[in-house]
């Protein structure tokens, strides 16, 4: 495959991978959130594998499945059941001003390529337009989890972070070592056995996963 | 030989204890398996003093005379942690605030956080670091929330959002790092190893480094605890069990400064500017500020002192920042002593608030004539904490504020105050828990003596005296963090 191609390729799946994420940041539904989050997955999976490809780095084949199986398959798969199991389908999360939040997005994707300008100044590989998108995917993660009040919403901002990191590291750097993203691939694997705990826990305990009813720990005057 | 035991000690005792669950000897095999943790460290340390830094596991582990301190400490700190926590724990269930399932769970999750604590000191590759790092936090996440209270779910979710976060942002400060070490070491696993940075880091670019600094300040600095980032850290303090806190307090922090300290080096060795120090400086005086003026408004015992953790992290990492050889003894010192005072004043204060099942400090009083041993712990542990004579903090503190007379002398009167506000608060929330008549809530208990006695003679000897080998490891780490 061509290098001008398969650049190409990448830059549009990049922008996917970033619509995604600003469709995450005002998507109210439950389960159309855990299906936007999927595709990301999913596109940064072909992404990864392009890179591959490309680039003649075949561990990043191995990263690509990785990202298949757990992000695209495994992930959504037990947010469903959790979803399923403690009856919240119907739930809506609120969101507060959308095109503020549009808004802000819109600036941290600005400031992620002011942020990253000389690192792609400085690299030759061929995705290296793409740490700003990575960047911002982060970025826009975070916004996501300070905006929402529900707790299966943050969960999913985090989830888009670390999607953020990984397309950060396969365009930076063709993928960090392999003993690396397999550990970083486990914390994940135990964070979603912890995060499907605490739901139980939080809607036993709150009779309702909105984070804003735990308010008990304040600072006292 | 002896690194991979120290490793594989607190993993084997963990899957034991995993099948072992709540019965009757499970907390002596906790025991068992901390001090045999301890006994491989001691092994360790014998070993670097006597043959120097070694390598280990295909270069995959390291240890030298930065690291090798901590992993002793820590070790320690578990051991005498794994005592206090059978008596503790014991009485905990006899209240009723956890049952059988939730105790195994507790015995094998405190293993693996050993387990993940020394991971990080030990390991040689910065993305393995991470990645314990992160192990570290989720195997504590369950344990704040343990007693299952709606407390302590909102502060076992904060801790797990906020430092989820916090630590995400070092993961990409740690891709950046690696970015710019492909460019001179070549790509795969040899590109982040410490020991190959560390040679390389003047070749290293600067521009790339010091962006990934912001971003590991940020991840890590949210796990160190330091203001603006501290939210977590009093909710998940005063709301796990006490030994839990003890560790928290006594020893992750500890670990993630050491994780910011390591990267500092390789920063400053790119840049060649002071550049990262001021960023350290500029969190570490905030924290100390910030926390000595918060210590003033708490009511609950724990949180209080959660909030002087906070504080004591806020003068390592301006130590550090500071840099020079009497700041970055300080602040070696720093970390020692303050891990030893806290988790003995956390074990006294798990049995004052057991005593009078209460956290509230209003409600909790006259320890000394209830308990000589958990008041004049008390007691003696806020004095060497806030920093008198002759303990040891008294010792690094002091070491500090020399350095930062003469090195930045502009900054001397904010760290003073912040010191002297933290003295004041601790010393007004203290007496009177102290002393006066025993009050009817309290209900005598026995305690353990052991780890209370074992922490504060220690704290007390380094303060007189420094042992040669730790004096030698402190110089050589001094020289290796310049």
């Amino acid at each position: 495959m061509n290098l001008t191609i398969a650049a190409n390729i990448n830059s549009f799946l990049a922008a996917l991978v970033l619509l995604t994420a600003f469709g995450m940041l005002v998507q109210r539904r439950m389960y159309g959130l855990i299906h936007l989050f999927a595709w990301q997955g999913l596109f940064l999976s072909v992404s990864t594998a392009i890179v591959g490809f490309v680039a003649g780095k075949h561990h990043l084949y191995i990263s690509s499945l990785l990202t298949l199986s757990l992000k695209v398959v495994l992930l959504p798969y037990i947010l469903h059941v959790l979803i399923y199991r403690l009856r919240i389908q119907k739930e809506v999360d609120t969101v507060v001003n959308v095109p503020l939040t549009m808004l802000i997005g819109i600036a941290l994707v600005i400031f992620s390529y002011h942020l990253t300008a000389p690192v792609r100044e400085l690299s030759t590989l061929v995705t290296r337009s793409t740490l700003a998108v990575a960047l911002a995917t982060v970025m826009i993660g975070l916004l996501m989890m300070i905006t929402r009040r529900h707790a299966v919403t943050q969960i999913i901002g985090f989830l888009a972070m670390e999607n953020g990191l990984f397309f950060a590291a396969t365009s930076a750097t063709y993928g960090m070592p392999l003993v690396v993203e397999l550990g970083v691939a486990l914390d994940i694997l135990i964070a979603a056995f912890i995060f499907g705990i605490f739901f139980f826990h939080i809607h036993t305990t709150f009779d309702s996963l909105d984070v804003e009813k735990m308010a008990r720990l304040k600072e006292s005057d | 030989m002896m690194l991979l035991t120290l490793l594989c000690v607190p993993l084997f005792a963990a899957i034991i204890l995993a099948f072992v669950g709540d019965r009757r000897y499970a907390p002596e095999i906790n025991i068992a398996g901390s001090a045999g943790t301890f006994a491989a460290g001691l092994g360790l340390a014998f070993e670097v003093y006597l043959y120097g830094p070694t390598l280990a596991g295909n270069k995959f582990f390291f240890v030298d005379a930065f690291n090798v301190y901590l992993a002793v400490l820590t070790s320690f700190v578990s051991m005498t942690t794994a005592v206090f926590s059978r008596r503790y724990m014991r009485r905990e269930r006899e209240h009723g605030r956890v049952g059988s399932i939730r105790m195994r769970f507790y015995h094998a999750m405190f293993q693996v956080f050993i387990f993940a604590m020394l991971l990080c000191l030990l390991t040689n590759n910065v993305g393995v670091l991470w990645i314990a790092m992160e192990l570290a936090t989720l195997s504590t996440v369950l344990l704040v929330s343990l007693y299952r209270t709606p407390t302590a779910i909102e502060a076992a979710w904060k801790y797990f959002i906020l430092c989820g976060v916090g630590i995400a942002q070092a993961l990409f400060g740690t891709v950046l790092l690696y970015f710019a070490a492909e460019k001179v070491l070549g790509e795969g696993g040899e590109a982040l190893l410490w020991t190959n940075l560390s040679l390389v880091s003047d070749r290293l670019e600067p521009t790339v480094l010091s962006l990934a600094f912001v971003f590991l300040m940020v991840g890590y600095g949210t796990k160190v605890g330091l203001v603006p980032l501290h939210n977590w850290l009093p909710d998940a303090h005063s709301e796990g069990p006490t030994p839990i806190s003890a560790v928290l307090s006594g020893l992750l922090l500890n670990v993630a400064l050491y994780a910011l300290v390591r990267c500092k080096v390789l920063v400053d060795g790119a840049t060649k500017t002071h550049h990262a120090g001021d960023i350290m400086m500029g969190f570490g005086l905030l924290s100390i500020i910030v926390a000595a003026f918060s210590l003033l408004r708490q009511k609950d015992i724990k949180r209080m002192f959660s909030y002087s953790s906070i504080e004591h992290m806020g003068i390592a990492t301006f130590a550090f920042g500071l840099g020079g050889p009497i700041a970055t003894f300080g602040g070696l010192l720093h970390m020692l002593v303050h891990s030893l005072a806290k988790s003995a004043i956390f074990f006294t204060v798990g049995h004052a608030s057991q005593m009078h099942r209460t956290q509230d400090m209003e409600k909790i009083k006259g320890l000394i004539r209830g308990n000589p041993l958990v008041g004049w712990g008390l007691m003696l542990g806020v004095m060497a904490i806030a920093g008198m004579p002759p303990f040891g903090v008294f010792t690094s503190e002091f070491l500090i504020l020399t350095a930062t007379i003469k090195d930045a002398p502009l900054l001397t009167p904010f760290l003073l105050l912040g010191l002297v506000v933290a003295f004041a608060a601790l010393f007004r929330r203290v007496q009177p828990m102290v002393s006066g008549e025993i009050p009817e809530n309290q209900k005598p208990m026995t305690v353990a003596h052991l780890p209370v006695l074992l922490h504060m003679v220690l704290v007390l000897l380094i303060g007189l005296y420094m042992p040669e080998f730790l004096n030698q490891w402190f110089h050589t780490a001094v020289d290796l963090l310049k």
